[in-house]
This record gives structure tokens, sequence and C-alpha cells, in this order.
């Protein structure tokens, strides 16, 4: 009878344990998940303020067109890039080098400079690229958390039997390495 | 948070040894810690920022302090607290609430003049920290049980000029003075030691965890280092900080501490803070 008991203990033990690292495993690919979607609220913030700033831009002449045009292109590249972090990463940084070229010229057109709408546009641009470096930075946090718990001892065990398969990182920092070029 | 409890019912065992009646002076003391922590639960960031004098940020005029905030709480993953400016031009900041749905973080103007972005950055994250590791909670508790032992322990001290609250003392003459007194009133000195102690201590390892962690937020030490730095150079006194809020900012806002300076024994035991120095060697090995 006593030694039933133990045994029954030993079950219901093992059975939390399961469920408890179970649902570990759970809220950590969640928050990978919420993580992701962070940085597509920024982006699609970013995508589009492009259109009132390709807008405003238009209207100086004089104004490089290689420019304008290679923020038109990045955006529409963006915008079909294909799932997963690697080409979406990618896709995010060509923006963010066209968008910090544009900025960097207009530094020579005096008029635009004054021009109150671009300011505010500029303003607000820079800030939401601060927030998807932001919101990339959580995103890679939220993965390490989530990969640590499915390659570390108890998760490793229901990671390899319910299918949790590794997330990738956001690898951003090459590409944002290199520095805009400004040719007047 | 075990120690302040245990502390908070030794005091009102010794309160109630005191007046006779050990059961009851326990009893009394646990319903003023339980109504006390429960007020201080749901309205502690009002009491903290009311007694700063702290208004809300205005979204267009501090508009650069808004998206910073924003940014950095994208970063940590938390939802975005209520913003408030104190008018003092002491550079300062401090957050309060009770869990990341519910805090508030304020900050000076004069921080808001004396410090650069990435400055700025790095003191933002710091108070987020305080937030993101529940620390506005349990320095909200421990310092309203901090202020119930000092209130009890004061009553209890005064109750004693008139004998206990009893009319006669029929056994006074004889030799049965009750020995667990002696003990009681001793302890009814030390516990608000004690209790500030605590606090300090409490305040103090969490002050570094919040700096750590802020670092990990702006992925920038520097940035928190020159602003401690700035801190130490700066000499103004927060004067819209009192006593009892001390512990929440991110420097000691009170006057007479040098944090330069090597502290005693004594001083170290009750600055709610680790000094400015420490905290930057700390950042530096980072």
């Amino acid at each position: 009878m006593n030694a039933l008991w133990i045994v029954l203990a030993v079950v219901v033990l093992l059975v939390v344990w399961v469920v408890v690292s179970y649902n570990r495993l759970i809220s950590r690919r969640n928050e990978v998940d919420n993580a992701w979607s962070q940085i597509d609220v920024q982006l699609k913030r970013r995508l589009d303020l492009i259109p009132n700033l390709v807008e405003t831009v238009k209207g100086y002449a004089a104004f490089e067109k290689s420019a304008l045009e290679a923020v038109i292109d990045a955006r529409s590249k963006s915008m079909s890039a294909g799932p997963g972090p690697a080409a979406q990463g990618a896709a995010d940084i060509g923006l963010s080098g066209a968008l910090r070229q544009l900025f960097a010229l207009s530094e020579a057109y005096p008029d635009l400079k004054a021009n109150t709408n671009f300011l505010s546009l500029q303003e607000e641009l820079q800030n939401t690229e601060s927030r998807v470096a932001f919101a990339r930075q959580f995103y890679n946090d939220a993965v390490e958390r989530y990969n640590n718990t499915t390659q570390s001892f108890p998760g490793l065990i229901f990671a390899k039997s319910f299918n949790f398969t590794d997330r990738e990182y956001l690898e951003v920092e090459a590409a944002a390495a290199i520095p805009p070029s400004v040719k007047f | 948070m075990f120690g302040f409890v245990l502390v908070l019912v030794l005091v009102g065992m010794a309160v109630g040894v005191l007046i006779g009646n050990g059961i009851l002076g326990t009893l009394i003391a646990l319903t003023i810690a339980s109504v006390t922590a429960f007020v201080s639960y749901w309205k502690s960031d009002a009491i903290a920022l009311r007694m700063s004098r702290a208004v809300p940020a205005d979204p267009v005029v501090y508009k650069r302090l808004h998206n910073l905030v924003e940014g950095l709480c994208i970063a940590g993953g938390l939802p975005k607290p209520r913003v408030y400016i104190v008018h003092d031009p002491a550079p300062n900041a401090f957050a309060t609430g009770r869990n990341p749905k519910n805090a508030a973080i304020a900050v000076t103007t004069g921080l808001l003049e004396k410090m650069n972005r990435v400055e700025l950055e790095g003191v933002v994250a710091h108070e987020l920290s305080h937030i993101k590791n529940y620390d506005i909670l349990v320095m909200t508790l421990a310092v309203t049980l901090v202020g119930t032992v000092a209130i009890l322990t004061d009553i209890t001290i005064r109750m004693m000029w008139w004998n206990g609250g009893r009319v006669a003392r029929a056994g006074d003459r004889d030799n049965r003075s009750n020995p667990l007194a002696l003990i009681g009133i001793a302890l009814l000195i030390v516990a608000p030691l004690l209790a500030r102690a605590m606090q300090a201590a409490v305040g103090r390892r969490r002050e570094t965890l919040a700096d750590v962690s802020a670092v990990q937020l702006t992925r920038y030490p520097p940035g928190l280092i020159s602003a401690l730095e700035k801190l130490q150079a700066d000499s103004t006194v927060t004067h819209s900080a009192s006593m009892a809020t001390a512990h929440m900012w991110i420097e000691q806002p009170l006057p007479g501490v040098n944090d330069t300076g090597r502290l005693g024994f004594f001083h170290k035991l009750f600055n709610t803070h680790p000094p400015l120095a420490d905290r930057i060697a700390l950042l530096r090995e980072i």
C-alpha cells in the first residue's frame, strides 16, 4: 500500500514537472513571436512615412533623383521581402541605408532643410529608425532566452519531442556598419 | 521582505510585553502593517509623485524624453510608463508604481538640461530597470514597513511615560518587574535603526543591479558612466526629495553625504545607495 502511494507521488511530480517545462517553452516561444511582431509594427510605421517624404522632397527639382529612387526602390523591396529574419533583415538594412543617404544629401539643400514638413518627417523617421533598432535588440534577447531554454537541460528533452526548433537571430551589425556615402 | 515582517512582529511583541498583553500588541502591529502595505500597494505611486511635486510631462514640450522612454521600452519589452517632470535644478530621476503596467518615471528639469542624449538614455534605462525588476514594488513596501516600525516604537516609548495605559501597578514596589520588558525596551530602541539599515541594504543591492540591467538595455556603458560622473560632479541637492523617498532616486538626494570620500562604516550602513564611485567602477568593468 505504501509503495503504491510513493509510486503515485512520483508520477504526479513527473507530470507536474513536464507541464511546467512545457509551459516555459511555450511562453518563451510566444515571447519571440511577440518581439517579431513588435519589429513589424515599427517597420510598418516607417514604410508609411516614406511616401510623404518622397512627395515632400520631389518638390525640390534639383534634388538628386538617384537618392530618391534608391529610397523608393528599397521600400518596395522591403515590402515584398520574403518571410524570415534573414531576408527581412537584409531588406530593412537596405532601406535604412537609402534613407540615411537621402538625409545626408539633404544637408546640401538649404531650402529643403528649412521646410518644416521635411524636418518633422526627418525627426519622425529617425525616431522610428531607433525604435526599429530597439525592437530588433528585444527580438534578439527573446531569441537568446528561447534558444537557451530549448538547448539546455530540461527544455532540451521536450524541445525535441514537441518540435520546438531554434530561432534565427537578426544579424544586422555587418550591414549597418557601412556608412552612407555622400557625393557632392 | 521576510526580515521586515519579522522585525515588525518582534516590535509588536515588544509592544505587547510593555502594555502587558503580548497577543494584542502583535495583532495591532500586524493590522497596522497590513493596512499600510495595502494602501501603499495601490496608492504609492500617486503619493510618491505628489511628495516630489511631479507634474505629467507634456508630450509636445518634452518630445525628446517621451521618444527616448518609448524606444527603451521597446528594447525592454515593457509597456510605456507615465512620464513626469519635477521642476528642480538638481539632476535626478526616480521610478515608482507597483508593476510594469502601473508605473511612472519622473525626471528633474535639471537632468534634462545637464545630460546629453546618451546620458539621459542611460538614466532612463536605469529607471526602467527598476520597473522591470519590480524594485519599485519592493522599495515602496520597504518604505511603508520602515515607517510603520518607526510609528509603533514611537507610540510605545511615549506610552511608557504613562504606565502603559494602566491605572495602577500593584506589583511595582515588589520585586516582580517583568524581565522581558527590558528586552522589549532594548528591541524598541534598536528596531527603527534595524529597519532603516535593512531598507538601505535592499536599496543598495538593487541600485547596482539596475545599473547593470540599464547597460543591457542601451548596450552602451559609457552613456550611463558619464551620466553618473556628471551626477558625482554636480553638488546641487535635490530639494523635491524627502527622507522617505530618498532610496527611490538614481542619486541619493540627501545633503551632507559625500559620495567621493570614503564613508565610515555607520554611514555605509544607512546609505540607501552605493557610493557613485563604486557604481562607476563596476560599470567600467563591463
